[in-house]
């Protein structure tokens, strides 16, 4: 019965999109106020049945009620109760359940918000409905979590055991959060394109849209790599998998986005440049659902490999993409553009990190994209791996952080060359110490090295004297400082990860010993350990580091039977300032094992400065908030 | 010419050359770091030179594996119709099987055995790389719904 209650949700939560999208539209025009309510309670009334359709399931995982198919392919009876409710969004029909959700829930608070005129709410809330319209259409027509399946059968086939951690539980969630907020800068994009209000005032609407998509991207792409990095076994943090560049290339749109945001919110500046990003940010979005869900590329991430969702999903990106940039073809010329500027001036800086990231996004794009390319057109295989990346990608990442600092720095119009320079000098200081210490105490003569840290530690030192030396310290600049800084610490901890790893590769037996950076390594012993849904054969290995024993690492490998599938249980020790990490490899003979050793310097680094830059948006859209609650008080007290 | 139009220009400019930059970069790191995907078919048949690196997939043979010193590993991949030596020092994935799906990267040594860099396998008993399954495909060996 329950699962006829999730499709009639569903079904409801269609036809109340439906009334969202022409009621929002048609509120758009000035005399419409009554079409302008009716698309805020769709909007309310969609997002309680999608709730229901939501819970619907998660009970179903929880009961493990196989006669649902999707919980049939997808649960199994030993699995631990956590991942029956994580494993929800595990499968392709429950990620895009959560997709809807998530969408939902931005669009109450789209019309809860009420921010920017009430046409530009309305005509947001519609675009959100056309939205809502075509992924309800794409999950009851082509993945529909509901089907049952006759007669069910005594268990289910279980969750692909990669997925069966806590990594799981929250990095797709905190993804779709990224992804679907960028459709609510989208919508208002949109809107404002339509009802022809592209003053400041929807940049404003947006902002905090875009931050908490950003916030979420941020903190999703970092939990994606920290789960790579312990999950998979390769010690690696980031391996330009189509992927992550797939939730990669959203992130660096949004983040030009923010900046060019900034601009229009201040001056007018780049008002239209700001709508095409919005519909470039949420369209990289789309494009990264596709690639992940299509199945046109081979991960742990694909699914489901069923050539309908494919057209599907490529005929909604055909119509959401194009349909907006037809729409800013139409509009864009006859709109009003922003005050002048000086070449010398905040605006120019925003206008080089735009450049800047676009070229960036540019080349993720082409590598991502150009062997799928090449395979549909001529039928070539050919993949694109960490070199390409590493050629194209990290020079333009590069040339952004030198000229980084500079911006915060810039006054709006029209700036002094001389007052912006003068304060920087003591970062530039910092970078210059920083460089010597890395060549002649730590003693790395790898030039990569000495650039990687003295351009980290200008990034860092001029984001933080930024902050002391304002007289007024708000909000923004401090958010501003944790963001700049956040990216100068993440570049410490890939420079130092992958300039001064140390790896080695050894079959130990009882009693055998391996080195591995500063550390040596004694296999100790191999012991049988099993799960609730697993067996597991664990390796004690004993760690010292001049002659003393510092602690012992137990890597396991993990046999899941109802999946017949192996997976690899790492054991890192980390110190804060580097890691120890330590695989279990296959036995080859007499008791002996191949142990993966990896020292990892400064690893912790790279996460530690996603979570601050995400600890920066965090700070920003609490200044937001805060100041649109005291106008909110300000507003109140004339009354109408 | 008047400032906003003198703006759009420097605008457009800017585009331009990061553009013409980053196409630059692109076509020349495209040029050297694409890695081509070959079956033991295609290894023979398109005569590559020892030393260029590419991807090799395809089934791993029955009774092919063997280990050597340390972590070292031998084993054949085949496509049904040809067979292509392998060498490869380090930790087999965990779905490593004979009989099995496999893709490794690297490149041949001169006797023209193949010398690993990267192992790949399927990531679960439902999932086969799919430049593999095209490979068996072609070379007729391909049983769908089979594994």
């Amino acid at each position: 019965m329950t699962a006829e209650i999730g499709q009639l949700a569903l079904t409801l939560a269609l036809a109340l999109a439906s009334v969202m999208a022409i009621s929002g539209l048609t509120g758009a025009r000035v005399t419409a106020g009554i079409s302008r309510d009716l698309a805020s309670s769709a909007a309310i009334g969609m997002l309680v049945f999608i709730v229901l359709a939501f819970a619907t399931l998660v009970y179903a995982a929880i009961t493990s009620d196989f006669s649902v198919l999707n919980i049939a392919n997808n649960s199994s009876l030993a699995k631990p109760m956590l991942y029956k409710i994580t494993g929800v969004w595990g499968n392709h029909e429950g990620s895009m359940l959560l997709w809807v959700l998530v969408l939902a829930i931005y669009t109450s608070a789209i019309a809860f918000a009420r921010r920017g005129s009430q046409r530009l709410t309305s005509a947001a809330l519609g675009v959100q409905g056309l939205l809502a319209v075509a992924f309800l259409l794409f999950i009851l027509f082509t993945s529909n979590p509901f089907l049952r399946v006759d007669p069910p059968p005594f268990d289910g086939a279980g969750l692909n055991p990669l997925l069966q951690d806590l990594g799981l539980a929250v990095h797709p969630p905190t993804l779709y959060i990224g992804y679907v907020g960028l459709s609510a800068s989208f919508a208002y994009a949109a809107a404002a394109l339509i009802t022809r209000e592209v003053d400041a005032s929807w940049a404003r609407a947006a902002r905090p849209f875009m931050l908490a998509a950003w916030i979420a991207l941020s903190v999703g792409i970092t939990l994606g790599s920290w789960w790579a990095y312990y999950e998979l076994g390769w010690g690696g943090f980031w391996f330009w998998d189509p992927v992550e560049n797939a939730s990669l290339m959203p992130w660096l749109v949004a983040t030009a986005l923010l900046h060019s945001a900034l601009a229009t919110e201040r001056t007018g500046a780049f008002r239209t440049w700001t709508l095409l990003l919005s519909i470039a940010a949420f369209s990289l979005s789309l494009i990264g659902t596709f690639l992940v869900r299509s199945g046109v590329l081979t991960s742990v991430h694909a699914f489901a490999n069923d050539p309908e969702r494919g057209t599907f999903i490529l005929i909604m990106l055909v119509l959401a993409i194009g349909g907006a940039l037809g729409l800013f073809a139409w509009r864009a010329p006859s709109l009003e553009t922003g005050s002048a500027f000086e070449p010398v001036s905040r605006e120019t800086a925003l206008l080089t990190n735009n450049v800047l990231l676009i070229a960036a996004v540019s080349t993720v794009f082409l590598g991502t994209l150009y062997p799928l390319f090449l395979d549909a057109l001529t039928g070539t295989k050919i993949s694109v791996g960490p070199p390409f990346f590493a050629f194209t990608f990290v020079p333009i990442f590069v040339a952004l952080l030198i000229v980084l600092p500079f911006g915060p720095r810039l006054a709006w119009r029209n700036a002094s060359v001389g007052e912006t320079l003068r304060p920087l000098s003591p970062a530039l200081g910092v970078a210059a110490v920083v460089a010597v210490v890395v060549c002649f105490v730590v003693r790395s003569h790898l030039l990569a090295a000495i650039g990687a840290f003295a351009l980290a530690a200008w990034v860092i030192a001029a984001s933080l004297l930024d902050l002391v030396q304002r007289r007024v310290r708000t909000a923004a600049s401090v958010a501003v400082a944790l963001a700049h800084a956040g990216l100068g610490v993440t570049l410490m901890g890939i420079a130092g990860t992958t300039l001064w790893r140390a790896e080695t590769l050894s079959l130990l037996g009882p009693g055998e010993t391996a080195k591995v950076g500063p550390y040596t390594l004694t296999m100790g012993g191999i012991e049988r350990v099993d799960g609730p849904n697993y067996t597991a054969i664990r390796a004690d290995i004993h760690v010292s580091n001049e002659d003393r024993t510092i602690a012992t690492l137990r890597p396991a490998k993990r046999v899941y039977p109802t999946e017949q599938q192996e997976t690899s249980e790492t054991a890192i020790r980390t110190t804060g300032v580097s890691d120890l990490y330590l695989a279990l490899g296959d036995e080859r003979g007499r008791g002996r094992f191949v142990v993966r050793a990896y020292y990892n310097p400064l690893a912790p680094f790279i996460w530690f400065g996603g979570a601050v830059m995400a600890m920066g948006g965090l700070a920003s859209l609490w200044g937001r908030v805060r100041a649109r609650t005291a106008q909110r008080i300000i507003d109140a007290v004339p009354a109408e | 010419m008047n400032a906003r139009k003198k703006r759009r220009l420097y605008f457009v400019l800017a585009l331009l050359i990061a553009g013409a930059g980053g196409a630059a970069l692109v076509i020349t790191a495209l040029n050297d770091n694409v890695l081509y995907f070959y079956s033991p078919s295609d290894v023979g048949a398109k005569h590559i030179q020892p030393g260029t690196a590419f991807r090799i997939g395809g089934l791993v043979a029955a009774g092919s594996l063997r280990h050597g010193k340390g972590a070292e590993v031998a084993f054949t991949v085949t496509d049904g119709k040809a067979n292509v030596p392998v060498k490869y020092q380090g930790v087999l994935p965990a779905l490593f099987r004979e009989g099995q799906g496999v893709v490794a990267m690297g490149a041949l040594d001169p006797s023209g055995s193949f010398d690993a860099t990267q192992v790949l396998a399927k990531h679960d008993e439902r999932y086969m790389p799919p430049e593999v399954v095209d490979a068996l495909k072609r070379s007729g060996r391909w049983k769908e719904g089979g594994t």
